[in-house]
């Protein structure tokens, strides 16, 4: 039993899954890519692109860029403050197939950085991200995240994984996708502890490791 | 036994320790969610006190996005300060805080869930006009919230909470049997007379569907939640004088899933029939802003 499931989240209205998730796919955005974006392309799909304009979906994306969060009253005003940080961000459509009918596909940028993200929106403000940089992907940010992306090289599994067990850290959930073999690697390892910056550190060493990404909840992510 | 799936098992959970319902709630989920009472019962105060900000911040002059809503809840405000209204003072409050919060949804202020956003009206708008009328403290609010929250918790487990899978009846249906249970604990009903009122409310409000204008939560949601909380003051009131449901909670609310798979997609949530698929309905979803 979760009342919290039931009574909440406080939030800024009107839709649960077109606003407040909307907002979370925004900073998710904005956390897989270490800071604020400077540019940004935001393709909304299904019922995000039918709906989502009444339902402040564009402004609420755009909000979580910012790093604001679902319940923050400066959400209807989030365009006009995003250009006074200097962020240029266009809308447009996309019909993704497969994905849940709410969804969005961003692509952010900030200096020589770049990330895309594909995410949804299923109800009740959680959110599932489904793509990064063009490789699927399953994970709501919600647990300590590590996300690796590397060559495909044989081993590099378990030398990642023993990164993590040396420090104590219990993994939940790992998952491994390539785009071929021997091609773009990338693993997504959620985790029951916060992960430290050694660990990264630790893994951007291993040969082949191209960059790690680690979300920890309640944290920007570096 | 920390996740229950049925109101029997909840009412049995708290007989057997000889607890409030409230009590009962909070114990379970604290238990389930490995958090102390009191980081809990902070959660949950906390949300009485964005319920209250959200209703005493109300602007009549906004409008949302569309402009398919506001200002109504400033029309019940001044209706009822006139003094003519039929159904007395606090009912005009209940009726025009139901409006003001579902406004408050539609124009992008901060509200609480509850158990959606489309429904976020019901259950303020009984509990704040009530928790005045009957002298409660924040305290007594406060585990009127708890009772509300297991009453969704269980309908959640047992059907649904989303217009998507089972209609209106999923979304202002719930919200209605989360505070009728949470008013019939702040008159001073008993554990089983807040089940009951939940029970009743629900059966009322089976085969609701959920067919907004535009596909968005505006009309008709706005003024369902106004239904949402008329509907849970009538039933907590029959509750409290001993009226029985004679179908008992589980099976109203086991019933509302009937009704809900059963419900043609087009009435749920996919702005397709019903009020959506009006002349009217359909001119507005194309151009909201026209009037």
């Amino acid at each position: 039993m979760n009342i919290f499931d039931i009574l909440g989240p406080v939030m800024v209205g009107p839709s649960s899954s077109h606003t407040a998730g909307a907002v979370r796919i925004g900073q998710i955005t904005r956390r897989l890519l270490g800071g604020e974006p400077e540019r940004a392309e935001i393709l909304l799909s299904g019922s995000f692109a039918s709906t989502g304009e009444g339902h402040g979906t564009p402004r609420a994306i755009v909000a979580g860029l910012m790093g604001m969060g679902p319940d923050d009253e400066r959400i209807p005003n989030s365009f006009d403050i995003a250009r006074e940080h200097g962020m240029d961000f266009t809308f447009g459509t996309v019909n993704l197939r497969d994905a849940h009918p709410n969804s969005a596909l961003i692509t952010a940028a900030r200096g020589t950085e770049t990330v895309r993200v594909g995410a949804s929106s299923p109800g009740g403000g959680r959110i599932q991200v489904f793509e990064l940089d063009g490789l699927p992907v399953s994970f709501t940010g919600e647990a300590p995240t590590l996300i690796v992306k590397s060559d495909d090289k044989p081993g590099y599994v378990s030398r990642v994984t023993g990164v993590i067990a040396a420090q104590g850290i219990n993994m939940s959930k790992l998952r491994v996708e390539r785009e071929e073999r021997g091609g773009r690697a990338i693993m997504v390892i959620e985790c029951d502890q916060r992960i430290p910056y050694k660990v990264k550190v630790a893994i951007t060493a291993i040969e082949g490791v191209k960059k790690v990404t680690r979300l920890n909840p309640g944290e920007e992510s570096k | 036994m920390s996740d229950l799936s049925s109101m029997s098992e909840l009412l049995k959970y708290a007989g057997e320790r000889d607890l409030p319902l409230w009590r009962a709630v909070e114990e379970l989920n604290c238990a389930s969610q490995n958090m102390t009472a009191e980081s809990s019962r902070e959660s949950v105060k906390n949300m009485l006190e964005v319920m209250r900000a959200s209703d005493s911040g109300y602007d009549r002059r906004q409008r949302s996005l569309s402009g398919l809503s506001g200002g109504d809840g400033g029309l019940m405000e001044d209706y009822v300060a006139s003094g003519k209204n039929i159904s007395g003072p606090l009912m005009g409050e209940i009726i025009a805080a139901a409006l003001r919060m579902g406004e408050c949804n539609a124009c992008m202020k901060r509200i609480v869930a509850a158990p959606t956003a489309g429904a976020c009206g019901v259950l303020p708008a009984v509990i704040l006009p009530c928790g005045r009328a009957l002298n409660a403290s924040d305290d007594v609010m406060v585990e009127a919230l708890y009772v509300a929250a297991g009453v969704g918790e269980i309908i959640a487990q047992r059907a649904s909470i989303s217009g998507a899978e089972c209609g209106c009846q999923a979304e202002i249906g719930t919200a209605s049997a989360m505070a009728a249970a949470a008013l019939t604990h702040m008159a001073g009903g008993t554990n089983e007379q807040m089940a009951n009122a939940a029970a009743l409310a629900m059966k009322a409000l089976l085969g609701l569907v959920c067919d907004p204008v535009g596909g968005l939560v505006e009309v008709p949601c706005v003024k369902r939640n106004v239904i949402g909380a008329v509907n849970a003051v009538s039933c907590a009131e029959m509750s409290l004088a001993g009226i029985k449901s004679r179908v008992p909670p589980d099976e109203v609310f086991d019933a509302m899933r009937d009704v809900g798979e059963r419900m043609s997609t087009s009435l749920k949530e996919t702005g397709e029939a019903g009020l959506a698929g009006t002349e009217t309905g359909r001119m507005k979803s194309v151009n909201p802003m026209r009037d």
